[in-house]
């Protein structure tokens, strides 16, 4: 940018040039502009008042809503290019040096205002609130973090967390892997990969759902439902309640006791507290297949970006498909695996709609983030809900920089 | 083996394998699918793959009660006369016993009111079901000729050329061709009602029309009864969806990408500690927001209001967006910008002219992620939305928490959720794979 300093004349420099009509143009424009991005948002908060001029809201609901999408993201979208426009118009008519100043922050400054509004100020309120009592009112020092780290609540959930973690990213990376191998060397990749990638555009509520239809249990004298239980009483088993959710089972008496394929797990399970976990793993599942496309998309990607002669020389060589696999193939895409994992690892941390949907109210389920929703909209204990948000905080940060190491040395592109 | 033998083997496994894993990755999906078209009644009671035709033990036949032993000892086994003269045990009867004539004999219920059937198995599906009676033709007032002598018979025009007493008619004639014909009332006001039997199969749309509606609806249920329900507005939540998904997506492209541009092309005071700043806001999940966001909205009133969660949704999007684009912008040539600048062109008609459309591959990649991101989005919207802004899947989570029976709904309501990404998703799935590609790093 030095060679547009020199490029400019001296006279451009000077106050003579600068085009005040134009600065008091652009200012008035933004006046008027924000003025009538306010007036938008008036409507915005109450539209039904303002359109019953000619069209009426309790009638046509359908209406109301599509001139308020329409209005909305008109209002939203225009009204920012809007801004922008016009504050670069009074930028480049300032004079020289005051321009280069103003421009890049004008360019910089509404992204990082809102980051730090969003993101930034937050983590230091957050922080601030987690030492504070549940209406942030009173300093309570440590208490609400030996309140998370001893209840057994936030123990459950911290184990229900780990489950997820390791079994949730294992199986997705793992399965991703296979799928994204076999692939490779089939006629239908592309196909493949489309079905197997399909779930990550559903939503975690919707996956839920689809879910649901496959784990449900109604009672052993109706006919079975679910597609789990069908088969399983087709082969002449009990049918079982997988996820002992009370809103499915209406029909069923199972809440919180012992299921007959819980009784059927070996001791030592039960000793070291992982019965109750066992509900998690039908969740788990539901997030391994949304997953799994995402590591396979990636693994793919790297996958054929292995040189070829690598694998050739290796076969020429004599070594068998296993070899190739374990010894060249992982290694050479090991960036990608541990991207992947901790991106996996990550989510899983935060796992919240799922649990939420499918598990609801079953304590034996419940996660970080639940908990977190719990706090803060049914115990309104805001101190502690700070608190599990800051402990998330904490546990994601040493995975995101390990992320970030690796992923700035892939080409993003 | 040959090498292409084993060639050909390889092949078929790996083929095989993959079709599998695919068939079971999408038995879900499509179960619902296939549900969404069914009565309720018949979600309540029966799977979905049972609408693939199937063989099943249908009844054919009953038994009449007093042919039925009632006062045998259930340990012991025991013969029905009517059947034959095996004995079984109780056990074994409720479970069904075959005949050498292909049938099944099947007690069910208990001893003293159970009943006993008798079966055969026939392809079926749950599609096709028995045929009913359904009124097909109604005729009134004007429509009738009424000027017939009672006792003399007589045709009606409409339903064929015989001719019966009027006192048949109305007791109710079956014609030729398969109808039901019966005059209700008297001759001077009564109408003449016409029944035909109809294969009914059992798909409907009525599931999506009544997710979509916010209206109250009706539905019959297993014994005929007709309940009024309320739809829970689906396709409000769509549309709010809608508006709530497109602002925030457009929104943050714009910010990053000025900033991005900015971050990359200009130089300026603080320019390293703003860029690390950005980045590390990739760190924080969205959790630690919520509580001062929540509160300072409150404060605003905007809570409950699309502005709030536009700036929620642009917030979070903006780290990763910035962080997308720098790496792209950073690598474009810069030669091409330089002559730009030499030319005179200001920093912003550049960014329009040259960096934006140059960076429409980055850009069109975190579109996708972003539209996607923020369309399933549950939490966000738990936490900003209220009363009449909701989106579909908290309108979805509703259904599931408070209907949690009202399957009907739960199946078509996932798919009114899905249509849309999945519309996006098929038609510019080279995008998002890219988008993925780079933005692996968003949680």
């Amino acid at each position: 940018m030095a060679t547009t300093a020199s490029n400019q004349s001296v006279e451009e420099r000077s106050w003579e040039r600068v085009n005040f009509g134009s600065i008091l143009l652009g200012l008035a424009l933004l006046a008027g502009t924000i003025y009538l991005l306010f007036l938008g948002f008036k409507f915005l908060q109450t539209p039904e008042v303002y359109v019953t001029g000619f069209i009426d809201p309790l009638e046509q609901p359908l209406a109301l809503k599509s001139i308020i999408t329409l209005f909305a993201i008109i209002w939203g979208v225009a009204g920012m290019a809007i801004v922008f426009y016009l504050l670069n118009m009074i930028a480049d008519a300032l004079p020289y040096y005051l321009r280069q100043y103003v421009t890049p922050y004008i360019f910089v400054l509404p992204a990082s205002a809102l980051l730090i509004y969003t993101l930034g100020l937050p983590t230091v309120r957050t922080i601030r609130t987690s030492f504070f009592d549940r209406n942030n009112e009173n300093f309570v020092g440590w208490e609400n973090y030996a309140e998370v780290f001893t209840s057994r609540i936030m123990l459950t959930a911290f184990r229900n967390n780990l489950l997820w973690l390791v079994f949730g990213a294992t199986l997705s990376v793992v399965i991703g892997l296979v799928i994204a191998t076999l692939a490779d060397r089939s006629r239908f990749e592309k196909l493949a990969k489309s079905i197997i990638f399909l779930p990550m555009a559903i939503s975690f509520v919707g996956a839920g759902v689809i879910w649901n239809f496959v784990y449900v249990v109604r009672d052993e004298s109706s006919q079975q439902i679910g597609l789990l239980n069908a088969i399983l009483v087709e082969f002449g088993f009990e049918p079982q309640a997988w996820t002992t959710t009370l809103w499915i089972n209406n029909l069923v008496e199972n809440s919180g006791g012992i299921q007959a394929w819980q009784a059927a797990l070996p001791e030592w399970l039960v000793e070291y507290g992982l019965l109750g976990g066992a509900h998690n793993f039908f969740l788990i599942v539901i997030f391994v297949w949304l997953q799994a496309g995402f590591a396979m998309v990636l693994f793919s990607a790297a996958l054929k970006g292995i040189p070829n002669e690598l694998l050739e020389a290796a076969r020429v060589d004599g070594a068998s498909e296993w070899l190739i696999f374990f010894r060249i193939m992982i290694p050479s895409i090991w960036g990608t695996i541990v991207t992947v994992s901790t991106t996996i690892i990550i989510a899983s941390l935060k796992i919240f709609d799922i649990v939420r949907v499918m598990g609801r109210g079953q304590a034996s389920t419940q996660v970080i983030a639940t908990q977190f929703y719990q706090e803060i909209n049914v115990t309104n204990n805001k101190g502690l809900a700070a608190t599990i948000a800051v402990v998330l905080l904490v546990a994601v940060i040493p995975v995101m920089i390990y992320n970030l190491r690796e992923f700035s040395q892939r080409e993003a592109f | 083996m040959s090498t292409k033998a084993r060639n050909t083997l390889n092949q078929v496994l790996i083929n095989g394998s993959l079709t599998i894993i695919c068939i079971l990755w999408t038995i879900p999906t499509i179960g619902v699918f296939i549900s969404s078209f069914r009565t309720r009644f018949d979600i309540q009671t029966s799977g979905w793959w049972q609408v693939f035709p199937h063989r099943e033990w249908q009844m054919t036949d009953e038994l009449a009660d007093e042919d039925l032993p009632r006062d045998f000892d259930i340990d012991i086994p025991f013969a029905i006369p009517a059947v034959g003269d095996v004995e079984y045990s109780f056990d074994e009867w409720r479970e069904g016993v075959e005949t050498p004539d292909g049938k099944r004999v099947q007690w069910i219920g208990n001893k003293r009111l159970g009943r006993v059937e008798i079966q055969e198995e026939v392809w079926t599906s749950a599609l096709a079901t028995e045929p009913v009676w359904e009124q097909t033709l109604l005729l009134e007032g004007d429509d009738l000729n009424r000027e017939f002598d009672n006792d003399a018979p007589f045709a009606i025009a409409q339903v064929g050329p015989d001719e019966f007493t009027f006192d048949e008619w109305r007791e109710g004639v079956e014609t030729a061709d398969g109808k039901r014909v019966q005059w209700v009332g008297n001759k001077r006001i009564g109408r003449l009602e016409v029944q035909e039997e109809v294969d009914r199969i059992q798909l409907t749309f009525d599931n999506y029309r009544n997710v979509l509606t916010g209206k109250n609806f009706e539905i019959k249920d297993a014994e005929g009864n007709v309940k009024t329900e309320r739809g829970p507005d689906m396709s409000g939540a769509f549309l709010n969806s809608l508006a709530v998904t497109i602002p925030a997506t457009i929104i943050p492209i714009s910010f990053a990408a000025f900033a991005a541009y900015a971050f990359a092309w200009m130089r300026f005071p603080f320019r390293r500690a703003l860029f690390i700043m950005v980045v590390a806001m990739l760190v924080v999940p969205l959790q630690i927001a919520l509580i001062p966001l929540l509160r300072d909205f409150n404060g605003l009133n905007i809570n409950g209001t699309f502005l709030a969660i536009w700036l929620a949704h642009t917030g979070f999007g903006l780290p990763l967006a910035t962080y997308l684009f720098y790496n792209y912008i950073s690598a474009l040539p810069r030669e091409t910008l330089e002559s730009a600048f030499i030319d005179g062109a200001s920093h912003f008609t550049v960014f329009m002219r040259l960096i934006l459309p140059l960076s429409m591959p980055a850009i069109a990649s975190f579109c996708i992620f972003q539209f996607m991101w923020v369309w399933n989005d549950y939490l966000v919207a738990l936490i900003f939305l209220g009363g009449q802004n909701k989106v579909v899947t908290m309108r979805l989570a509703e259904i599931v928490g408070s209907r949690g029976n009202d399957w009907h709904l739960l199946t078509a309501g996932a798919f009114v959720s899905m249509i849309l990404p999945l519309i996006v998703f098929f038609s510019l799935q080279r995008y998002f794979i890219r988008g993925l590609l780079a933005g692996s790093v968003k949680g």
